[in-house]
């Protein structure tokens, strides 16, 4: 399946290199430079490549390129899912995945990527079983294994790799037994020029982070189920006691997970919490242009919005903007054009605006369209969808565990036309 | 690196340690192998010192650096000699490591690897698991040809680990050897044959991945295991699962009849199979009746269904591919919500779902429909996906929702990034062309483009108009007119050329513009792109035909330009019109004919989705990816005009019958088997696959005619399984069993009855094992002697058992499937079944007892109750009945099959189930409402009901659109139960366990013929769902079940007294029910 993998940083240099079967030669990176080149941008570098005697199969993320090298037919997504399985391994263990971290951290990079392949077909993937085969480095641990010796390796063999739950390891124990969970939702919406909604749904996610001792079995229920419209389990999920009971009932990994993503039925319909007014305005005749945006709540259950984040791609004809918010901070970048004001929270009684003039290439024609607004928010204790969580009750263990829930809803692709 | 140093001074005193590596040592000559980099990087030297230190740290160090090497792609291959010493190293790391490094050398430094060999070899007898796993794993990764021999026999000794870890490694190891050494492969099948037996979720996904990629062309070797396969994969971790999907679908097409041809239809048509059956059993060829889906066909599209839900993308695609190329075209749409959820993930899965979701839209635009608004382009999206999206909204474009989308292309058209505006206006176009209503309006809106700024946008908007009004040469003169106009601004070549190109087409129709624009042209014509040159020189030729009279000097104009352009392309066209146009003696018939020539009416060109010729491509796959077959691509076949033989994929457990049969009778087994294999000698060769596990003795025979069959494996392998491995998995699967066993296929066994009538008992085509026992059946019985009965009550045993090695749920599903399917018009009679069944009997020609093994309660003809009629229904009448499978919604659950009939003239809309009235502790799990019912039409769906072992009513509302209406079910005690088989001796066990307060009797008289074993049978199991017991004795008939909510057993005897008098005892925890029981059975048995 997978022959090899090669990491490329932004420059194009090639940093490491992975090999499962026989090593393929560098060389093979050239195509992959070749299709960079003609995409200009890296977003637009196509996902497979295909060379006269391999397929390169790439994915983008935190400005890596991590290219798979195969040589035979082969799912494509099955490839690329992988390589986002090893993204997620790397930022799991070292906190964020960046040229400079996997440099660092050269040889643990080596010994997970060896255990998560096997001649290319995928060996261990989850996280737990990599991370009690190869421990991930900490400061601490860097100190002790210098001072006396010992390694990252675990010492002792994975179990969870031979049993039926292999998510979750033997012989878990805490002091203080926790099990939180997080409802996030995500807004995502295109909004037309004149407020109206054109398209928005809701997907939304739970997030859970378990320190529970032991094998405890836990089911958590939902007041509203039927809001549910589309659902995604992690594996540790019961499939049948879902289908027969709308209940979550698993025995939870260890420590931080993805329980569950969902999507809310197309049929209700979705509050959209802010607004934005906005004036923008090129003249034909002038070098200067109006611009002006006001952000306000809608449909926020009394519930304050915060972390709002606007951004908008300006035409390339402007030069620049001379703007004044009445909160917050704003950038301009003049070589991509890149507009970003950082509101904050929304005060309903003094709505946060931005106003003042963009100054354009003189003589240049005025542009057909008028940028898109991109909108970032965040709204704590919220679900937007109504969706709320019964109970949840644990099971197989004796201990009374710490149980949390934390609602919010978060503005995912979010655009406003102007 | 701050310790370097420090270990160089180490180093400095210490020489070579002997417990390092001290075979390494002992055979490598040290001055060669330091000679071979001697001259070489100085650098390494340190390192090299390092390696040979005493201290694990310093060591440990220089692998960490010499991994670092090999990352950045830096030739570390002169430390092979050191490295490879530390193979050995205690130190977990450092052994690591030192793998890592052999791994990638080894095949460049052959003879030093081999150094290795020895440790791994060792390491492959260890105790721990683990550790024999990993040797395997680096000793099969070691690239050299040279120990082949020892991988292949360190592969066969893992492939019958009894760890599941070691096995999975060696299904790895088994691709590596393959690529090593292609040679291999027919020992490797073997071996893979082998590992697809195992039954550990572990192994199943890397021994499908080994079977792909050494021997795909093999399918005969899944068919044994395809029905395990299917049981397993949701188990399977989820690598895996994509692997065995993809197998499996090919697996499909190749052997299940398609389940496209009565589309929509399919659902009913199988119902009707189920329920005919019965009747038309004999005789009735099973071709010519309507389509019926092969129930494997159906336990894989329903086992693959949950995996929709997976997390893992690549899970997703390979089931929707599944479905979407193997499923019945009316199922296939629960795949669309999935894969539209897949659109939330990153951007590299978008672009692959999304071209998949582009080639399945052009076929079925339904399955999308609902989604339109998904598609939508955010302007964040990078443009390889937004012409993705915007070619999906093209092939989802219709009458109805054309309009919404016209104005969301407005937004693309005005979008800064150009391509994608671009490729917008060619929607547009395409658009326009298909849907005749907005044709008009697109155009209009195009020609408004024209007055754009930008010149991509208006020059794609040339091109389109002008594919546009070729296809409908009305009076487009305004447009082209403004066109002709844009020439004097319009740079880009093909838009310039299209506009010629529309002006000579159309001359005749703006005869006064025409010959002005080829004045312009002709003036700048040296300056044109050679598109445009050609374009104005076919437009001075059709202007010269059809008014030479302005345009004669004008062309010749240009003609002469042509004549001397540099590109050779032009100079050929002036040539060639000069000689068809101008008239000279030389000229020949042709030019007659100039005008037809180029003024003929010319066919509109075809809008096309670019994605239109992928379709035959297998989705989800590379090749779809790039359009191109990719290597190793396996086509996918079509489906076959007749089914392969579906008996093929029943698998015999042999090693079952020892528990099966009471101990007395398998100390007889031997002489019984000789027999067999006696008399039945053509036919050995295709059970000895699956027999020869537990039947060793036979071996030599197989060995015989393993040639004949290509599924038999060689009986060497075969032996080398431990026999006590063999048992001890045997006496676990049956423990399983146990539970499962009397919901073992019924199904199997009519199939198999029928055939061992219509078969000829000498038949050539004895693949199927069943098959062959059931002939060993007839014949036997020829012979008969002593033994051959006790052949004959094994043989039966064993078919029953077929498939309840099988995860129980799904083997049950199967069932409740062609049930849940069934109309009630066509439910046979209970007057027909007995008869049937008598029939069967005189089949068989066995022995009471093994009459009893037969029977199943599953076939026993169901009565329907009214749930709702007609007339109080308001035309939706209801009738349900109790399919007597396990069901699907809950295990403690009663599954019910209501019907639902339209009377009415008018449609029915969203039949549901309303407000439920349960007693406290019972549930309902309502079906999926009925989104709409024709008149005349019917529709069967399926519920759960916990009735909680009692036989209140459940009540509930059945509602419509508009009305509601309460309904009830009131179950029969008989169908709170479901059927258990055990053996004599258990069945004894715990009847005498349940005596007491737990036994109730009745006393019941009837004629001696209402005594015979099978009237027994067929009226205990008419009221109740009871398996039958196996009895030793002709008066004594057993049954036995448990209930569905409790799981209390429920034991039921009849005894034959002296007479025409029986006794009726049941034995039951549930006193209750027992007693209703009872009072149920007692009419049944007594009247005549």
């Amino acid at each position: 399946m997978i022959h090899s993998l090669f990491l490329i940083n932004s420059s194009g240099d090639i940093f490491l290199e992975k090999h499962w079967k026989s090593v393929v030669s560098r060389s093979v990176c050239d195509y992959f430079f070749e299709a960079q080149e003609r995409a200009t941008e890296a977003e637009n570098v196509p996902p497979v490549i295909p060379t006269p005697h391999h397929y390169l199969l790439s994915v983008y993320r935190h400005k890596i390129f991590f290219v798979a090298v195969i040589q035979t037919e082969v799912p494509p997504l099955f490839v690329i899912e992988f390589l986002h399985r090893v993204v997620d391994t790397f930022q799991d263990y070292f906190g964020v995945c960046s040229e400079p971290v996997i440099k660092d951290n050269v040889v643990v990079v080596y010994e997970v990527l060896e255990e998560m392949l096997d001649n290319g077909f995928p060996l261990a993937t989850e996280s737990n079983i990599l991370k009690e085969l190869i421990k991930p480095p900490t400061i601490l641990r860097t100190v002790v294994n210098t001072i006396t010796g010992s390694t990252n390796v675990g010492d002792q063999l994975p179990t969870g790799q031979l049993s039926v739950v292999p998510w979750r390891r033997t012989g878990v124990k805490y002091t203080n037994n926790e099990a939180y969970f997080d409802v996030i939702e995500e807004i995502d919406a295109i909004i037309d020029k004149s407020g109206s909604t054109i398209t928005a749904e809701i997907q939304g996610v739970i997030d859970a982070c378990v320190k529970l001792t032991g094998m405890p079995d836990l089911t958590l229920s939902f007041m509203n189920p039927r809001l549910l419209d589309d659902v995604s389990f992690h594996p540790c999920v019961r499939f049948k006691r879902w289908e027969s009971e709308r209940i979550l009932s698993f025995i939870p990994p260890d420590g931080n997970f993805r329980l569950l993503s969902y999507h809310v039925s197309a049929q209700n319909l979705v509050a959209i919490p802010v607004y934005v007014k906005h004036s923008i305005s090129f003249r034909d005749s002038s070098a200067l242009g109006r611009f002006e945006i006001t952000v306000g709540p809608k449909q926020t259950m009394g519930k304050t919005i915060e972390g709002v984040l606007v951004s908008s791609q300006m035409p390339k004809g402007v030069l620049n903007m001379s703007l004044t918010p009445s909160q917050g901070t704003h950038t301009f970048d003049p070589v991509t054009k890149m507009l970003s004001w950082d509101v904050g929270k929304i005060n309903p009684q003094k709505l946060p605006s931005l106003k003042g003039t963009m100054s354009l290439q003189a003589g240049a024609p005025k542009p057909d369209e008028n940028p898109t607004v991109n909108l970032q928010f965040k709204i704590q204790q919220l679900a937007i969808s109504g969706l709320k969580v019964n109970r949840l009750d644990m099971y197989g263990e004796k201990y009374k565990p710490f149980k949390g829930i934390k609602y919010m809803t978060k503005a995912g692709k979010f655009q406003v036309r102007t | 690196m701050a310790s370097n140093s420090l270990a160089y001074n180490e180093q400095a005193g210490a020489g070579e340690t002997a417990e390092l590596g001290q075979e390494a040592a002992a055979t490598m000559s040290p001055s060669g192998a330091f000679g071979l980099f001697s001259s070489d990087l100085k650098k390494n030297e340190d390192l090299k010192q390092m390696l040979e230190s005493n201290k694990d740290s310093a060591k440990l160090d220089a692998m960490k650096r010499i991994v670092g090497m090999i990352a950045k792609g830096r030739n570390a291959s002169e430390l092979f000699p050191a490295v490879v010493k530390n193979v050995a190293s205690k130190n977990i790391e450092i052994k690591k490591l030192v793998y890592v490094y052999l791994v990638r050398y080894a095949e460049e430094q052959q003879d030093l690897a081999l150094l290795s060999i020895s440790t791994f070899q060792r390491a492959l007898k260890d105790p721990n698991q683990l550790i024999r796993a990993s040797a395997l794993r680096v000793l099969s990764s070691i690239r050299v040809p040279i120990i082949v021999p020892i991988m292949m026999l360190a592969i066969k000794d893992a492939s019958a680990d009894l760890s599941p870890y070691v096995r999975k490694n060696a299904a790895h190891a088994i691709q590596k050897l393959y690529s090593l050494d292609p040679e291999q492969k027919e020992m490797l099948i073997e071996v893979i044959e082998k590992l697809l037996k195992d039954k550990s979720t572990l192994v199943a996904g890397s021994v499908v991945m080994a079977f792909e990629e050494v021997c795909p062309e093999r399918i005969d070797l899944i068919h044994k295991n395809y029905r395990k396969l299917c049981n397993l994969l949701v188990d399977v971790e989820e690598w895996g699962q994509v692997v065995i999907i993809h197998m499996l679908t090919r697996y499909a097409r190749t052997q299940f009849v398609s389940p496209w041809k009565e589309d929509g239809g399919a659902e009913d048509s199988e119902k009707n199979f189920y329920e005919s059956d019965d009747e038309q059993r004999e005789g009735t060829e099973r071709r010519k009746k309507p389509y019926a889906m092969d129930p494997d066909h159906r336990l894989l599209i329903r086992n693959t269904k949950p995996l929709l839900q997976s997390r893992n993308a690549a899970v997703v695609m390979a089931v929707a591919q599944l479905y979407w190329h193997i499923s019945p075209k009316s199922e296939a749409g629960v795949i669309s919500k999935s894969l539209v959820r897949l659109l939330r993930s990153n951007r590299e899965v978008q672009y692959i779902v999304l071209q998949n979701i582009a080639t399945m839209s052009i076929q079925r635009k339904g399955m999308f429909e609902p989604y339109l608004k998904s598609f939508y382009v955010r302007s964040t999206d990078p443009t390889m996906i937004k012409t993705l999206k915007l070619e999906i909204l093209t092939n989802l474009a219709n009458e109805a929702n054309v309009s919404t989308l016209l104005r969301e292309f407005q937004t693309y058209v005005r979008s800064q990034d150009k391509q994608f505006a671009a490729a917008t206006i060619q929607t547009v176009g395409r658009c326009a062309s298909s849907i005749s209503e907005v044709s008009d309006s697109c155009l209009s809106g195009l020609v408004c483009l024209l007055s754009s700024r930008d010149e991509v946008v208006v020059a794609e908007s040339v091109v389109v108009i002008k594919k546009l009004l070729q296809m409908r040469p009305a009076q487009h003169g305004e447009i082209i007119k403004h066109m002709a106009k844009l020439l004097d601004s319009i740079t880009v070549p093909v838009a310039r050329a299209s506009i010629l190109w529309l002006i000579g087409e159309n001359c005749e129709r703006v005869p006064k513009i025409a010959p002005d624009v080829l004045r312009k042209m002709a003036k700048s014509f040296t300056s044109e792109d050679d598109l445009v040159k050609l374009q104005i020189l076919n437009l001075g030729a059709k202007l010269y035909l059809t008014n030479s009279k302005q345009t004669k000097l004008l062309t010749q104009y240009i003609l002469n330009l042509g004549k001397y352009d540099q590109n050779y392309d032009i100079r050929d066209r002036t040539r060639f019109i000069r000689q068809l146009i101008v008239p000279n003696e030389k000229s020949g018939a042709l030019s007659k004919y100039a005008k037809k020539i180029f003024l003929a009416q010319k066919p509109a060109p075809l809008l096309e989705s670019p994605f239109k010729d992928r379709d035959h491509f297998q989705l989800g796959t590379l090749s779809h990816t790039l359009n191109t077959k990719a290597a190793g691509y396996l086509e996918l076949s079509n489906w076959p005009e007749v089914a392969p033989d579906p008996s093929v994929r029943n698998v015999e457990v042999v090693e079952l019958t020892k528990e099966w049969t009471p101990a007395g009778k398998a100390k007889k087994e031997n002489p019984a088997k000789k027999f067999y294999s006696e008399s039945e000698e053509e036919e050995d060769s295709s059970d000895s696959s699956s027999e020869s596990e537990s039947e060793s003795g036979s071996g030599s025979e197989e060995e015989a005619d393993s040639s004949e069959d290509s599924s038999a494996s060689s009986p060497s392998e075969q032996e080398g399984e431990s026999a006590s491995e063999s048992e001890g998995r045997s006496k676990r699967t049956a423990k399983k069993s146990w539970k499962t066993r009397a919901k073992s296929d019924s199904e199997d066994e009519e199939k198999e009855n029928e055939k061992s009538k219509s078969s000829d008992s000498s038949s050539a085509e004895s693949s199927s094992a069943e098959e062959s026992s059931s002939d060993a059946e007839s014949e036997s019985e020829s012979d008969s002697g002593p033994d051959s009965r006790k052949v004959t009550k094994e043989k039966e045993g064993r078919p029953k058992q077929a498939r309840s090695t099988l995860p129980k749920d799904v083997s049950l599903l199967d069932l409740d499937d062609f049930n849940s399917v069934s109309t009630p018009v066509a439910l046979p009679t209970p007057v027909l079944s007995p008869s049937l069944r008598a029939d069967l009997e005189g089949l068989n020609l066995s022995t009471t007892s093994s009459v009893i093994n037969v029977s199943s309660p599953v076939f026993v003809p169901m009565k329907t109750h009214v749930l709702l009629h007609r007339m109080s229904g308001k035309g939706l009448a209801a009738h349900y009945f109790f399919p007597r499978q396990p069901c699907i919604f809950g295990a403690k659950m009663v599954s019910v099959q209501i019907t639902l009939n339209n009377t009415t003239d008018q449609k029915i809309e969203n039949i549901h189930v309303g407000e439920k009235k349960l007693p406290a502790g019972m549930q309902m799990h309502a079906f999926s409402p009925v989104d709409s019912l024709e008149p005349e039409g019917s529709v069967t769906v399926s519920m759960g009901i916990d009735f909680c072992d009692s036989t209140q009513t459940a009540s509930f509302q059945l509602c419509t659109k508009d009305d509601c209406f309460s309904v009830n079910i009131q179950p029969p005690v008989g169908e709170l139960l479901l059927p258990v088989a055990m053996s004599e001796k258990d069945f004894k066990k715990e009847q005498g366990m349940l005596t007491g307060m737990n036994e109730t009797s009745a006393l019941i008289v009837a004629t001696p013929q209402d005594f015979t074993p099978s009237v027994i049978l067929q009226k205990v199991v008419n009221v109740a769902n009871v398996g039958a017991v196996p009895s030793g004795q002709d008066h004594l008939h057993r049954f036995a079940a448990r209930t569905v909510h409790s799981g209390s057993l429920m034991l039921v005897t009849v005894e034959l007294k002296e007479g025409s008098t029986a006794q009726l005892i049941i034995n039951t925890e549930k006193t209750v029910i027992g007693s209703v029981l009872l009072r149920e059975l007692k009419p049944v048995l007594s009247q005549g």
